[in-house]
């Protein structure tokens, strides 16, 4: 596979998003004359700025060609800790520091079992995602806290001083910035799409591919704790159950950004693209009344869509081959990119000899 | 096993039967874990034995053991089912709701809505998976929005009571035969059934193939794409079954039915030594695995550990269940690569 299709195949992808988010912005404004303006600007920052963080780091850890199914329990988990310390009488900005490293601390644990043992991180973090909101339960109970201080649950309700944007928005927007020319004008960002395209070649090209995927896990801790702690103060309070269920949002995101699920390609400005046209939708769906379980069927279909387009024009071609031919090779799906690893197959050609 | 020795070439016998022994060793181990845990939290607490509290596990386990039949037979093909919890939520409702509508319907008609309803999204899910070769994990994960929301439309605030349902269909909730719940009863059918097929018949043993090397099946002249739509029906459809099951068991059904089951289902699978990249495990093993998770959850609350610790112990003990079955997997191919010599590939 040479650079230069999945390149101008991932152009495609954000010039479609752009389209799409023109699409939803002019929707928006026809239903309601006062769409587009700086309150629905503030709003939509204040709800997606907590997902499109957690966003960012998986975006890398799914080029690589892993999955982080833990990051919503890590934000339940480290607003727990946050909540607890407070209320132990911590100082706010110390709690703050511990619940960054629990993230870093969670992050370490998936990175260690998928990068060091090799462990599917599929399977790890659905493992990590209940062990992480369990600790949360231990750490809090059924109670919820509320005492934190009225100067940081401000960011719940007032922009950015200057600003219309959500206090995490702006965090949101500064940290795509850097990842953004981490992952395209760096080594490491590069390091990044050679381990998903192409793990043994990027091996023996001298990436450190399971450092740098132990490294990408504990990012998206880290990263997951800090939304944690901006999800508690917007809500100015936190019960041990905050966020969850938010994974699936999360990694509906990140795909829908074209970030592909079998590593090696992706994009900041995708995924940026995606967190925003998702924002507004929701919001546009919202002044409509439209029930929350309702807009869910919406997500799903954008979803589906974002990646049956990629991948329609080859199946039609098929398809075409095969009428053509009347019967065409029958070829199994796309099998995942990750490798399996030599006792993975030993184990399943052995079962496939019974 | 005789069986396992005897389809090998010339003097691998042995190889294959040690190596088969070692895996086999799994629904074994998993099955004396389940005893040491019931037989523990039965030292502590007494009331755990009894008839009450073991008919209350099985029909749990029941309902999580039935779609891990179908979670299997997906993922054993290198592909995965997210959207089961959803289909759970879907079906129990809409049968509800049917009953309250049409109060004289006959109960296996109930069943047949259910299982109709999971086998139409499944048949949707392995559909645009197989045919139009889109990777399943984004696939059921939008099925699992589309068919949340299409739930949340359908229900639209109206809960389903247990007044609502005819006591037949509920009977088959709590009742038992020979001490045994119904559920359970139904879920050990369908495993044995399965578990038969997957064994001996070539479509299930195509499963395996399609999962452990999808070019090598399809070279071998495996339908891959028409076996993979099917394990979604099935699926699907086993779903659709167990969320009719879960109207009679909880008799009570709102829009947040069978959430989060998806995550549930696939770490039963997983603890029951089914591999998540496909090619190996049974549908025996995914169903102790619900079981397992299932006892411990019980077996925590009658030890009266505080409630709060039974998710952090859960997830633990999901860890530990995969990274043994990665060492059990390293030992066995140090196994086989020490016996065959050096010809094979690492």
């Amino acid at each position: 596979m040479t650079s230069e299709p999945v390149w101008r195949r991932a152009l495609r992808w954000e010039t479609g998003l752009v389209v799409v988010l023109i699409a939803v912005l002019v929707f928006g404004s026809v239903r309601s004359s006062d769409f587009l303006n700086t309150t629905t600007l503030f709003y939509v920052g204040l709800n997606m700025g907590e997902i499109a963080i957690m966003a960012l780091p998986l975006m890398l850890i799914v080029i690589t060609g892993e999955i982080d199914l833990s990051v919503a329990s890590m934000l339940g988990l480290s607003g727990a800790v946050l909540g607890q310390l407070t209320a132990d009488g911590w100082p706010v900005g110390l709690a703050m520091v511990a619940a960054l490293v629990t993230g870093a601390l969670g992050g370490a644990l998936n990175g260690m079992l998928v990068a060091r043992l090799g462990l599917p991180s599929i399977a790890v973090t659905i493992g990590t995602l209940t062990l992480f909101r369990g600790l949360a339960e231990i750490v809090l109970g059924a109670r919820t806290i509320t005492a934190f201080p009225a100067s940081l649950t401000k960011i719940g309700v007032v922009p950015l001083p200057g600003t219309h944007l959500a206090y995490s928005a702006v965090i949101f927007i500064a940290a795509a910035v850097v990842f953004g020319v981490v992952l395209h004008a760096t080594r490491a960002g590069r390091s990044i799409v050679a381990a998903g395209l192409a793990p043994e070649a990027a091996q023996f090209a001298g990436i450190r591919v399971r450092r740098l995927k132990f490294g990408l896990f504990v990012l998206s801790g880290v990263l997951c704790a800090l939304a944690g702690i901006l999800f508690t103060l917007k809500n100015a309070s936190v019960s041990y159950n905050a966020g969850t269920g938010l994974e699936l949002n999360v990694v509906a995101i990140v795909l829908f950004g074209g970030v592909s699920i079998f590593g090696g390609r992706g994009t900041v400005i995708g995924v940026v693209l995606s967190v925003i046209i998702f924002g507004t939708l929701q919001q546009v769906l919202t002044q409509m009344q439209i029930q929350p379980e309702v807009q869910n069927i919406i997500t799903g279909v954008l979803l589906l869509i974002s990646v049956i387009l990629p991948n329609g024009g080859e199946a039609v071609r098929r398809i075409r081959a095969r009428l053509r031919t009347g019967s065409g090779p029958v070829r199994a799906p796309a099998p995942p990119a990750r490798s399996v690893t030599p006792s993975d197959s030993a184990l399943t050609r052995q079962e496939n000899t019974q | 096993m005789t069986v396992l020795a005897s389809p090998g070439p010339a003097g691998t016998g042995s190889r294959f039967a040690r190596a088969g022994a070692l895996l086999r060793a799994r629904e074994v181990g998993i099955g004396v874990v389940l005893l040491v845990v019931f037989g523990v939290t039965t030292a502590h607490n007494h009331n755990f034995a009894d008839a009450n509290s073991v008919q209350q596990l099985l029909s749990g386990a029941a309902l999580i053991a039935m779609l891990g039949v179908g979670e299997t037979l997906v993922i054993v093909t290198r592909n995965v089912d997210l959207s089961v919890g959803s289909v759970v939520g879907l079906s129990a409702y809409v049968i509800g709701d049917l009953f309250s509508h049409h109060p004289g319907m006959p109960v296996i008609l109930g069943f047949a809505v259910g299982i109709g309803i999971g086998a139409v999204i499944g048949a949707i899910n392995g559909f645009i998976t197989a045919a139009l070769r889109v990777p399943s994990l984004v696939v059921t994960l939008a099925m699992l929005y589309i068919v949340r929301g299409v739930d949340g439309r359908v229900v639209n605030g109206v809960i389903i009571v247990p007044s609502n349902i005819p006591s037949a269909f509920v009977a088959i909730g709590f009742r038992t035969f020979l001490g045994i719940p119904w559920l359970a009863i139904i879920a050990f059918l369908i495993v044995v059934v399965v578990a038969y097929a997957m064994r001996s018949f070539r479509s299930g043993r195509d499963l395996y193939a399609i999962g452990s090397n999808p070019e090598a099946a399809a070279l071998a002249g495996v339908l891959s794409a028409r076996r993979v739509f099917t394990a979604f029906v099935f699926s699907g459809a086993l779903a659709g079954l167990a969320g009719a099951l879960f109207l009679a068991l909880h008799a009570e059904v709102d829009v947040t039915a069978g959430t989060g089951y998806e995550l549930l289902v696939v770490a039963a699978v997983v603890v029951g030594g089914v591999a998540i990249f496909g090619g190996s495990g049974t549908v025996v093993g995914a169903a102790l695995g619900a079981l397992l998770l299932n006892t411990i959850n019980q077996a925590l609350v009658a030890s009266r550990v505080s409630s709060f610790w039974n998710e952090a112990i859960a997830g633990a003990l999901l860890l530990g269940a995969i990274a043994f079955d990665r060492w059990l997997s390293l030992r066995v191919a140090r196994g086989l690569r020490s016996a065959e010599g050096a010809h094979r590939d690492l």
